[in-house]
């Protein structure tokens, strides 16, 4: 037994040089970035303003900046396993090995599923969604930086595998008994499990604290029939992470004890049931999806009234639907499993209420567009992302209705049109929504806009780079190919995947448009400067400055509406806020900043790698570690500081003074 | 009920919203919400392993069987010991409601040595199973079985170190604002894994005696 359990120089693959030569550069870049910071002196102002700031704005600019960066590996992987499967048909091999392909898809999907859309969606609600209440932050300001830090631990984790070790070649689901230890006895699955562990846990408080925040604190007036869509959206989305998440902990939980401590959950032999994890999992995973989507319908309905200047239409049907899909999510599970052989009844039954849940989301769909009609649209880079989703949605939706039907699914289980379906709800969904969102709420978080021009051609690229890389997909579904081939011997579905290559290469156009977008807006920060209400917005961030104060509104605004903003305006007959008060103001209580979020973070990390390696010694110490960090966190005399009366005063005459120049 | 007899009490004596008015909620009311929230979370997360358990209770693999194995009389006293456990803490929630120090002591005390008891029988039980030759990794079944019980006896074991903490908080800190919305959600935790464990001894022992 070493001191360093299985931790040797093997786990260095030296031998890989596609790895290694990834490995360094992004050794690189962090160490570059890194002294960057030092040489500018910029640790004590990341430290105190953002590492430790448990401000809900600063949380969500940090999950989003997050998801950003994990989008660019994530695409990274797609990249890759496209240019395999373009060449390696026939006699070819391609470059990637089969061990690594099976790391690269498997990464891909826990990555763009756990550390992008999921830190992206969490990112959005947690800047947007305590403005829109009218709240002055969410109910547990420093649980939410705790659960940052752990969906970062997650993250460094799931990174750390690149270069030391190997991640799971099990695809992004695990499914034993292929991620038993009898079959996967690397360390692969293991990264994979402690790293979804540990975000799952932040995922569950963000979850907590988001419900609570909604139900219980809300601006004076604010009923639930006045919440604005995003919010309910935001609720449902929530609900189903205390729901669901607990479920997948549960799951993998049973699959480590199975892992490490010899139990017979799934294994093969002691009367395991691998099948029970594929049943758990996805009790979760449909969920989950849902979780993603939600938020993104939650955008597009406040993108689409704000840009078409009229009231959301069908409100009430709206937050129906809303919370029909929330509640049916729990009931489809089975049809990502039609093939395991349940009986024609109840694969009947999931089958039926699959196609039920398509419902709801049609309501909505009819929604936006009767919303859009008759209004005036203004086609701003936020509702291009809209009006691109509600064409790309519906198809990828019709696709699923289609697989929804048991002896349909027979035949599309598991091939590229199964790949191509989940690609058109999620592209088309939930990344058109976040960047929809990220569009439309940038300004109030930096106080510019972002570049039009190069929005536009961003959004361009990857509409028609997603159907350029995806349409193909459905075809070699249809004829036969099927999901995570290495290599293939059929040479007519060539010509398909160098289509979908093509595809990919015109989506990286589109991420490389929103690099550019983002550092021409940064440059242009001067002559891109808004005031508080840059989209003539109709919701209750919009009221706030842009970007908000620690404190978003000096005096909590009184609600008397649906589009509580909208009716302020109306009822003044201005188009911004109100003049600032000169007096008034009380003094308000904000939460203290805590490094509790990074050193737990910091500590779970330790935690993960020692038990991913069988360091049992350095387990044990990171775990006390976190004991006792909590014990001091519980005992530390001050929880809030106060902002004085003046110091409000001085902001919001600041403020005034801008919007009036 | 004795919690819910503390917590309207108290509502009406201590209720002082925080001067911010960030909500309608005082921190009370939004923490314990919050708190219930990741509790029933919690009990989702028991639901998965119960299901686990279900699937896998017939799955001995030429092992003992539950009918084998459970000692209904050692489980009764267990059981006994937990519930008898949540209701000296429901009189300790009364004891911090009225301020009184010792008596709170006396409660958590009462309520700690009832709680170190159910894990020490539980261990106990564990500990014998694994000696007979009936150790999780004999089957699917005791694998569940070790699985499910182990992670409420792991919860009671949370719950018995929170309570030292609290108890050394109520020292340096007496009964403020903070310690007691800490109190109160122990005192939530602590009943809640009462309500498990109900389940727990019905789907478990009393059905598995028959198996």
């Amino acid at each position: 037994m070493s001191l360093l359990g299985k931790l040797s120089w093997d786990a260095i693959p030296l031998d890989q040089p596609i790895v290694m030569g990834v490995s360094f550069v992004m050794v690189l870049v962090i160490a570059s970035i890194l002294g960057w910071i030092t040489l500018k002196g910029h640790w004590s102002y990341l430290w105190g303003e953002w590492l430790t700031s448990v401000d809900h704005k600063r949380i969500g600019i940090m999950y989003v900046i997050l998801a950003l960066i994990m989008l660019l590996r994530g695409f990274a992987d797609a990249l890759m396993m496209r240019a395999q499967q373009a060449v390696a048909a026939g006699d070819a091999q391609g470059y990637l090995p089969p061990e690594h392909f099976d790391q690269i898809f498997s990464a891909h999907g826990t990555i763009m599923i756990f550390f992008v859309a999921m830190p992206f969606v969490i990112g959005l609600m947690n800047f947007v969604v305590p403005l829109q209440l009218g709240v002055r932050d969410m109910a547990f300001p420093t649980l939410n930086s705790i659960g940052l830090g752990l969906t970062a631990s997650g993250i460094l984790l799931t990174n750390i595998s690149l270069v030391v070790g190997e991640f799971a070649k099990t695809g992004w689901v695990a499914y034993p008994p292929l991620s038993e230890l009898q079959f996967s006895p690397g360390v692969g699955v293991d990264y994979y499990l402690w790293a979804l562990q540990i975000s799952g846990v932040g995922t569950l408080m963000t979850g907590v604290n988001f419900v609570t925040t909604i139900l219980k604190t809300r601006a004076p007036g604010m009923s639930y029939m006045r919440m604005p869509v995003f919010c309910w959206t935001a609720l449902a989305s929530n609900l189903l992470i205390v729901a669901a998440f607990p479920v997948l902990t549960a799951t993998f939980a049973m699959l480590l004890l199975d892992r490490y401590l010899d139990f017979h959950f799934f294994t093969i032999d002691g009367q395991g049931n691998a099948m029970m994890y594929v049943n758990l999992f996805w009790v979760w995973g449909h969920p989950e999806v849902y979780i993603l989507i939600l938020p993104a319908f939650g955008v597009f309905s406040e993108v689409v009234s704000t840009f078409s200047g009229k009231a959301l239409f069908g409100y009430r049907s709206m937050v129906a639907a809303t919370l029909v899909i929330c509640v049916l999510s729990f009931v489809v599970w089975l049809h990502h499993f039609f093939t395991m052989g349940a009986s024609a009844n109840v694969n009947g039954f999931f089958g039926v209420m699959t196609m039920i849940i398509a419902v709801p989301t049609g309501v909505k769909v009819f929604n936006w567009l009767f919303t859009m009609y008759g209004g005036r649209v203004r086609f701003e880079v936020p509702i291009l992302w809209s009006v691109g989703f509600m064409v790309t949605f519906v198809i990828g939706g019709m696709t699923g209705v289609l697989m929804a039907v048991p002896p349909a699914d027979f035949q599309l289980h598991n091939s590229l049109f199964l790949v191509a379906h989940f690609h058109n709800v999620i592209i088309g969904g939930v990344v058109f929504g976040v960047m929809a969102g990220y569009n439309y709420w940038f300004p109030k978080a930096f106080g510019f806009k972002l570049d039009e021009r190069w929005g536009v051609a961003s959004f361009w690229c990857w509409l028609i780079g997603f159907y350029l890389a995806f349409m193909p997909l459905y075809a070699l579904g249809l004829m036969g190919m099927t999901r995570r081939m290495q290599h293939y011997d059929v040479v007519s579905w060539q010509p398909w995947l160098v289509a979908a290559a093509a595809g990919a290469v015109v989506i990286l156009a589109g991420i490389v448009c929103q690099i550019i977008q983002l550092v021409v807006s940064i440059r242009a920060r001067e002559t891109l400067k808004v005031t508080a209400d840059p989209w003539n917005g109709r919701t209750l961030e919009w009221v706030a400055a842009s970007p908000p104060p620690a404190w978003n509104f000096a005096t909590l605004p009184v609600v008397t509406d649906i589009d509580a903003f909208w009716q302020q305006k109306k009822e003044a007959h201005i188009e911004h806020a109100p003049a600032a008060q000169s007096s008034g103001y009380e003094l308000i209580e904000m939460p203290k900043n805590s490094a509790i979020g990074f050193v737990t973070a910091f500590l779970a990390v330790v935690v993960g790698f020692a038990m991913i390696w069988h360091i049992w010694w350095m387990a044990a110490l990171g775990a006390l570690g976190i004991f006792l960090t909590t014990l001091a966190f519980a005992f530390r005399e001050k929880e809030e500081i106060e902002i004085s009366v003046e110091e409000i005063a001085r902001f919001e005459e600041m403020q005034h003074a801008e919007v009036v120049a | 009920m004795n919690i819910t007899v503390a917590l309207d009490g108290h509502v009406q004596d201590h209720t002082a919203a925080p001067a911010t008015g960030a909500s309608h909620a005082s921190k009370r009311i939004v923490v314990t919400y919050g708190f219930w929230i990741f509790l029933l979370s919690d009990i989702v997360m028991f639901s998965a392993l119960f299901a686990a358990y279900s699937t896998l209770s017939r799955a001995t693999a030429g092992g003992p069987s539950g009918a084998q194995l459970f000692d209904q009389v050692g489980v009764a006293i267990e059981t006994a010991c937990l519930l008898a456990s949540s209701f000296t803490c429901g009189l300790m929630s009364l004891a911090i409601g009225s301020r009184r120090f010792g008596t709170t002591y006396l409660y958590a005390l009462l309520t700690f040595a009832l709680g170190g008891v159910f894990l020490a029988l539980e261990l106990r039980e564990f500990a014998h199973m694994i000696a007979i030759g009936a150790a999780p990794q004999r089957s699917a079944f005791l694998s569940a079985f070790f699985a499910l019980v182990g992670c409420h006896g792991l919860h009671v074991a949370v719950g018995l170190i929170w309570l030292l903490v609290m108890m050394v908080q109520v020292k340096v800190r007496r009964f403020s604002a903070a310690v007691e919305r800490r109190l109160l959600c122990f005192a939530l935790f602590w009943h809640a894994l009462d309500i498990v464990w109900v389940w727990l001894f019905t789907v478990v022992y009393l059905i598995g005696v028959n198996q």
